[in-house]
Protein backbone atom coordinates (compact mmCIF):
# COMPACT_ATOMS: atom_id res chain seq x y z
CA UNK A 1 0.00 0.00 0.00
CA UNK A 2 1.40 3.32 -1.09
CA UNK A 3 1.27 6.60 1.75
CA UNK A 4 -1.99 7.76 2.19
CA UNK A 5 -3.13 11.43 3.16
CA UNK A 6 -5.24 12.40 6.20
CA UNK A 7 -8.77 12.23 4.54
CA UNK A 8 -8.08 9.23 2.69
CA UNK A 9 -7.33 7.08 6.09
CA UNK A 10 -10.47 8.97 7.90
CA UNK A 11 -12.14 7.59 4.70
CA UNK A 12 -10.63 3.98 5.16
CA UNK A 13 -11.41 4.11 8.47
CA UNK A 14 -15.02 4.74 8.41
CA UNK A 15 -15.51 1.36 6.08
CA UNK A 16 -14.95 -0.13 9.40
CA UNK A 17 -17.63 -0.06 12.09
CA UNK A 18 -17.68 -2.04 14.51
CA UNK A 19 -19.63 -5.42 14.09
CA UNK A 20 -22.86 -5.50 16.28
CA UNK A 21 -21.76 -6.77 19.85
CA UNK A 22 -23.76 -9.64 20.14
CA UNK A 23 -22.32 -11.30 17.23
CA UNK A 24 -18.76 -10.66 18.39
CA UNK A 25 -19.62 -11.71 21.89
CA UNK A 26 -20.98 -14.78 20.18
CA UNK A 27 -18.03 -15.90 18.00
CA UNK A 28 -15.60 -15.08 21.12
CA UNK A 29 -17.67 -17.96 22.63
CA UNK A 30 -17.25 -20.41 20.33
CA UNK A 31 -14.44 -22.36 22.74
CA UNK A 32 -17.03 -23.38 25.57
CA UNK A 33 -19.34 -24.16 22.71
CA UNK A 34 -16.79 -26.50 21.13
CA UNK A 35 -16.11 -28.03 24.82
CA UNK A 36 -20.15 -28.24 24.77
CA UNK A 37 -20.34 -30.23 21.13
CA UNK A 38 -17.97 -32.70 22.49
CA UNK A 39 -19.73 -33.66 25.23
CA UNK A 40 -22.83 -34.14 23.29
CA UNK A 41 -21.02 -35.97 20.72
CA UNK A 42 -19.75 -38.27 23.31
CA UNK A 43 -22.99 -38.37 24.73
CA UNK A 44 -24.75 -39.16 21.62
CA UNK A 45 -22.48 -41.90 20.86
CA UNK A 46 -23.09 -43.83 24.21
CA UNK A 47 -26.79 -43.14 24.42
CA UNK A 48 -29.49 -44.41 22.07
CA UNK A 49 -32.19 -43.18 23.37
CA UNK A 50 -30.38 -39.39 23.47
CA UNK A 51 -29.43 -40.15 19.76
CA UNK A 52 -33.22 -40.38 19.29
CA UNK A 53 -33.91 -36.64 21.02
CA UNK A 54 -31.83 -35.30 18.72
CA UNK A 55 -32.91 -36.16 15.58
CA UNK A 56 -36.63 -35.53 17.07
CA UNK A 57 -36.16 -32.22 18.16
CA UNK A 58 -32.26 -31.06 17.98
CA UNK A 59 -32.80 -28.05 19.71
CA UNK A 60 -35.00 -29.08 22.90
CA UNK A 61 -32.56 -31.87 23.41
CA UNK A 62 -29.83 -29.81 23.38
CA UNK A 63 -31.50 -27.78 25.94
CA UNK A 64 -33.08 -30.55 27.89
CA UNK A 65 -29.14 -31.96 28.14
CA UNK A 66 -28.73 -28.22 29.91
CA UNK A 67 -26.57 -26.62 27.03
CA UNK A 68 -27.23 -23.45 25.32
CA UNK A 69 -28.68 -24.47 21.60
CA UNK A 70 -26.11 -22.19 20.27
CA UNK A 71 -26.52 -21.83 16.60
CA UNK A 72 -22.86 -23.45 16.33
CA UNK A 73 -23.90 -26.18 18.17
CA UNK A 74 -26.84 -27.11 16.46
CA UNK A 75 -25.70 -26.40 13.02
CA UNK A 76 -22.48 -28.71 14.19
CA UNK A 77 -24.89 -31.80 15.72
CA UNK A 78 -27.09 -31.24 12.52
CA UNK A 79 -24.63 -32.20 10.41
CA UNK A 80 -22.72 -34.72 12.47
CA UNK A 81 -26.67 -36.52 12.38
CA UNK A 82 -26.85 -36.50 8.62
CA UNK A 83 -23.63 -37.96 8.32
CA UNK A 84 -24.58 -41.07 10.75
CA UNK B 1 0.21 0.78 26.39
CA UNK B 2 0.25 -2.52 25.54
CA UNK B 3 2.14 -3.47 23.17
CA UNK B 4 0.36 -4.26 19.66
CA UNK B 5 0.79 -7.98 18.65
CA UNK B 6 1.35 -9.01 14.96
CA UNK B 7 -1.58 -11.11 13.31
CA UNK B 8 0.99 -14.25 13.16
CA UNK B 9 1.75 -14.02 16.58
CA UNK B 10 -1.67 -13.73 17.89
CA UNK B 11 -3.04 -16.54 15.54
CA UNK B 12 0.33 -18.56 17.27
CA UNK B 13 -1.39 -17.78 20.50
CA UNK B 14 -4.83 -19.10 19.74
CA UNK B 15 -2.79 -22.12 18.20
CA UNK B 16 -1.19 -23.02 21.92
CA UNK B 17 -4.31 -22.40 23.55
CA UNK B 18 -3.98 -18.89 25.00
CA UNK B 19 -7.27 -18.18 26.36
CA UNK B 20 -6.88 -14.51 25.83
CA UNK B 21 -6.26 -15.05 22.10
CA UNK B 22 -9.51 -16.02 20.90
CA UNK B 23 -11.20 -13.03 22.46
CA UNK B 24 -8.80 -11.36 20.69
CA UNK B 25 -8.74 -12.58 17.33
CA UNK B 26 -12.11 -12.16 17.25
CA UNK B 27 -12.29 -8.60 18.03
CA UNK B 28 -9.21 -8.19 15.47
CA UNK B 29 -11.25 -9.63 12.36
CA UNK B 30 -14.69 -8.70 13.29
CA UNK B 31 -14.73 -5.34 11.37
CA UNK B 32 -13.15 -6.43 8.69
CA UNK B 33 -15.77 -9.95 8.25
CA UNK B 34 -18.41 -7.73 8.64
CA UNK B 35 -17.68 -5.34 6.55
CA UNK B 36 -16.99 -7.86 3.68
CA UNK B 37 -20.53 -9.48 4.55
CA UNK B 38 -21.90 -6.31 4.87
CA UNK B 39 -20.01 -3.85 2.36
CA UNK B 40 -18.76 -6.55 -0.38
CA UNK B 41 -21.68 -8.38 -0.70
CA UNK B 42 -24.53 -6.47 0.88
CA UNK B 43 -25.86 -9.20 2.52
CA UNK B 44 -29.37 -8.96 4.59
CA UNK B 45 -29.01 -8.71 8.37
CA UNK B 46 -29.84 -12.15 9.05
CA UNK B 47 -27.67 -13.48 6.45
CA UNK B 48 -24.69 -11.44 7.28
CA UNK B 49 -25.24 -12.89 11.08
CA UNK B 50 -25.04 -16.01 9.62
CA UNK B 51 -22.40 -16.01 7.75
CA UNK B 52 -20.09 -13.90 10.29
CA UNK B 53 -20.76 -16.64 13.07
CA UNK B 54 -20.09 -19.37 10.17
CA UNK B 55 -16.55 -17.80 9.31
CA UNK B 56 -15.40 -17.83 12.64
CA UNK B 57 -16.94 -20.65 13.76
CA UNK B 58 -14.46 -22.61 10.76
CA UNK B 59 -11.91 -19.87 11.60
CA UNK B 60 -11.68 -21.65 15.15
CA UNK B 61 -12.12 -25.32 13.84
CA UNK B 62 -9.50 -24.56 10.90
CA UNK B 63 -6.80 -22.30 11.88
CA UNK B 64 -4.20 -25.26 12.60
CA UNK B 65 -4.23 -25.78 8.88
CA UNK B 66 -3.48 -22.61 8.14
CA UNK B 67 -0.18 -22.58 6.17
CA UNK B 68 1.19 -19.42 7.17
CA UNK B 69 0.30 -17.55 10.15
CA UNK B 70 0.81 -14.31 8.65
CA UNK B 71 -1.90 -15.42 5.74
CA UNK B 72 -4.95 -14.91 8.16
CA UNK B 73 -6.05 -11.90 6.99
CA UNK B 74 -6.38 -12.86 3.57
CA UNK B 75 -7.63 -16.39 4.60
CA UNK B 76 -10.34 -14.75 6.32
CA UNK B 77 -11.39 -12.32 3.71
CA UNK B 78 -11.57 -15.34 1.01
CA UNK B 79 -13.37 -17.73 3.88
CA UNK B 80 -15.95 -14.93 3.96
CA UNK B 81 -16.14 -14.08 0.39
CA UNK B 82 -17.18 -17.56 -0.47
CA UNK B 83 -19.20 -18.04 2.19
CA UNK B 84 -21.35 -14.93 1.08
CA UNK B 85 -21.10 -15.85 -2.62
CA UNK B 86 -22.77 -19.84 -1.37
CA UNK B 87 -25.36 -17.67 0.53
CA UNK B 88 -26.47 -15.39 -2.19
CA UNK B 89 -26.40 -18.30 -4.90
CA UNK B 90 -29.22 -20.01 -2.23
CA UNK B 91 -30.91 -17.11 -1.80
CA UNK B 92 -30.97 -16.68 -5.84
CA UNK B 93 -32.31 -20.15 -5.84
CA UNK B 94 -35.16 -19.71 -3.41
CA UNK B 95 -36.09 -15.94 -5.41
CA UNK B 96 -35.00 -16.47 -9.09
CA UNK B 97 -35.53 -12.92 -9.70
CA UNK B 98 -32.66 -12.11 -6.96
CA UNK B 99 -29.37 -11.12 -9.11
CA UNK B 100 -26.19 -12.93 -8.88
CA UNK B 101 -23.42 -11.61 -6.36
CA UNK B 102 -21.49 -9.33 -8.54
CA UNK B 103 -18.09 -10.94 -8.00
CA UNK B 104 -15.55 -8.51 -9.53
CA UNK B 105 -18.00 -5.51 -7.67
CA UNK B 106 -17.29 -7.22 -4.50
CA UNK B 107 -13.64 -7.58 -5.13
CA UNK B 108 -12.75 -4.15 -5.26
CA UNK B 109 -14.84 -3.33 -2.18
CA UNK B 110 -12.83 -6.53 -0.51
CA UNK B 111 -9.18 -4.68 -1.76
CA UNK B 112 -10.34 -1.76 -0.55
CA UNK B 113 -11.43 -3.29 3.00
CA UNK B 114 -8.01 -4.45 2.85
CA UNK B 115 -6.01 -1.16 2.89
CA UNK B 116 -8.87 -0.22 5.41
CA UNK B 117 -7.31 -2.78 7.59
CA UNK B 118 -3.89 -1.83 7.15
CA UNK B 119 -5.37 1.36 8.37
CA UNK B 120 -6.72 -0.24 11.12
CA UNK B 121 -3.45 -1.57 11.99
CA UNK B 122 -1.55 0.68 11.93
CA UNK B 123 -4.08 2.80 14.35
CA UNK B 124 -4.23 -0.18 16.81
CA UNK B 125 -0.21 0.56 16.72
CA UNK B 126 -1.00 4.40 17.48
CA UNK B 127 -2.87 3.12 20.82
CA UNK B 128 -4.85 5.50 22.78
CA UNK B 129 -6.37 8.17 23.15
CA UNK B 130 -6.37 8.21 19.60
CA UNK B 131 -7.39 5.14 18.87
CA UNK B 132 -10.52 5.89 20.75
CA UNK B 133 -10.96 9.62 19.22
CA UNK B 134 -10.86 8.09 15.53
CA UNK B 135 -12.38 5.23 16.30
CA UNK B 136 -15.37 7.09 18.02
CA UNK B 137 -15.34 10.13 15.19
CA UNK B 138 -14.75 7.95 12.01
CA UNK B 139 -16.41 4.34 12.61
CA UNK B 140 -18.79 5.33 15.46
CA UNK B 141 -19.97 8.55 13.90
CA UNK B 142 -19.92 10.08 16.87
CA UNK B 143 -20.58 14.27 17.28
CA UNK B 144 -17.52 16.40 18.59
CA UNK B 145 -19.89 16.91 21.62
CA UNK B 146 -20.76 12.82 22.55
CA UNK B 147 -16.57 12.46 22.13
CA UNK B 148 -15.93 15.20 24.09
CA UNK B 149 -18.49 14.28 27.10
CA UNK B 150 -17.35 10.72 26.90
CA UNK B 151 -13.78 11.38 26.97
CA UNK B 152 -13.84 14.46 28.92
CA UNK B 153 -11.90 16.56 26.44
CA UNK B 154 -13.29 19.91 25.46
CA UNK B 155 -15.14 19.75 22.47
CA UNK B 156 -13.52 22.39 20.91
CA UNK B 157 -10.47 20.47 20.75
CA UNK B 158 -11.91 17.54 19.36
CA UNK B 159 -11.22 18.47 15.25
CA UNK B 160 -7.85 19.40 16.27
CA UNK B 161 -7.27 16.19 18.26
CA UNK B 162 -8.36 14.17 14.88
CA UNK B 163 -6.40 16.53 12.87
CA UNK B 164 -2.85 15.32 15.08
CA UNK B 165 -3.88 11.91 15.33
CA UNK B 166 -4.76 11.29 11.60
CA UNK B 167 -1.19 12.92 11.31
CA UNK B 168 -0.11 10.08 13.54
CA UNK B 169 -1.53 7.15 12.00
CA UNK B 170 0.03 8.39 8.38
CA UNK B 171 3.55 8.31 10.22
CA UNK B 172 2.98 5.00 11.70
CA UNK B 173 1.55 3.72 7.96
CA UNK B 174 4.60 5.93 6.18
CA UNK B 175 6.78 4.22 8.64
CA UNK B 176 5.40 0.81 7.62
CA UNK B 177 6.08 1.28 4.21
CA UNK B 178 9.65 2.27 4.57
CA UNK B 179 10.44 -1.06 7.20
CA UNK B 180 9.12 -3.27 4.78
CA UNK B 181 11.31 -2.58 1.59
CA UNK B 182 11.61 -3.44 -1.98
CA UNK B 183 9.96 -6.84 -2.61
Amino acid sequence: MNGFDEEQIGRLLRLLPPAPEGWVRAAQELPAARAALDELVARAEQDAAFRLQLRADLERAVAAAGYEPSPFIVSRLRQLLEAV
Amino acid sequence: MAVEQTDAQLVSRCRAGDPDAWNEFVERFSRYVYAICSRGFRLAEPDAEDVFQEVFARAFERLSELRSDDAVRPWLAQLTRRLCIDRLRLSARDMPSDAEPDEREADDVLATLDDAMTVRAALDKVGDPCREILDRFFCRDESYRTIGDLLDIPAGTIASRISRCLDKVRSELDGRNRGSGPS
